[in-house]
């Protein structure tokens, strides 16, 4: 089956990216492709580089970036939303005149009709959130 | 048979307009959403009513008043928009306390037609079985 997955909090204050990678883990490894990984509202916070969760606890940003390695998943982060938060690429970052960026390896920014192309070319999209 | 490259689309609205920013952004997904021709609904249930509620006014919490965008919405062809009963019961709101919505029907002289529809929990549940994709806010 194609699943999209779709990530509105953000990470370590809601559960919903933990229960996201874990659902995505499990998806993929019954066969299920995952057309894409949607990060909305402040769920575009799990694609920082910059968390330092203390050592004895999950890294989220880390989880999702090397899931992202292994099945070449597309990580998505809602440009809009991002650049509220301030989550910038190099390229925004350049565009915006800030003088860092810090969107995660693994992650890309894009736009939210990648939202709702998702939802058409999925057979199931699955929100994660409050 | 539909044409199996329209999905039906419902954006669930359950939150208040102001106090947090799901109900901003979920607005900011419709409108974008309303470019790629699929068969759009919106329903709002739970504080979600409140979006819809007339003479919304933030001059004192110093947040932009996005309320006026829902007005644009039935010239994006999104002009279902299904408002929980119960909801409005719950936190004494009758359908006269809701901006007054309007799309122009393309196949009927242009004639203005109301876009809020006001339905029963049963009818919301029914119509929320017969979608495709649902993102809920």
């Amino acid at each position: 089956m194609k699943i999209g997955v779709v990530v509105n909090e953000g990470p370590y204050t809601h559960q919903a990216s933990d229960s996201a990678y874990q659902f995505t883990k499990a998806a993929l490894a019954k066969g299920h492709e995952i057309t894409r990984v949607f990060f909305y509202h402040d769920g575009v916070n799990n694609g920082t580089r910059l968390t330092v969760p203390p050592q004895d606890d999950r890294n989220i940003q880390q989880r999702w970036t090397e899931l992202q390695k292994e099945h070449e998943l597309d990580l998505v982060l809602c440009i809009a939303a991002a650049q509220r938060r301030g989550i910038l690429d190099e390229n925004e970052a350049k565009r915006q005149g800030k003088d860092a960026d810090n969107v995660a390896e693994g992650f890309r920014i894009s736009g939210l009709g990648q939202l709702i192309e998702a939802g058409i070319q999925s057979d199931r999209l699955v929100t994660f959130g409050d | 048979m539909s044409d199996e490259s329209i999905k039906k689309f419902m954006y669930m609205n359950r939150k208040a307009p102001y106090g947090t920013i799901y109900a901003l952004e979920a607005l900011e997904v419709v409108l974008i959403g309303a470019a790629f021709d699929q068969d759009v609904s919106l329903a709002f249930l739970d504080d979600g009513v409140f979006q819809l509620t007339e003479g919304q006014n933030t001059d004192g919490i110093g947040v932009k008043n996005f309320s006026p965008a829902f007005r644009a919405l039935g010239d994006y062809d999104v002009n279902k928009l299904y408002v929980e009963k119960e909801s409005l019961e719950a936190r004494g709101l009758a359908e006269s306390d809701l901006m007054e919505l309007v799309w122009e029907d393309e196949d009927d002289d242009w004639a203005e037609k109301p876009s809020i529809k006001v339905v029963s929990r049963d009818e919301l549940k029914a119509i929320m079985g017969d979608q495709d994709v649902i993102m809920s806010f």
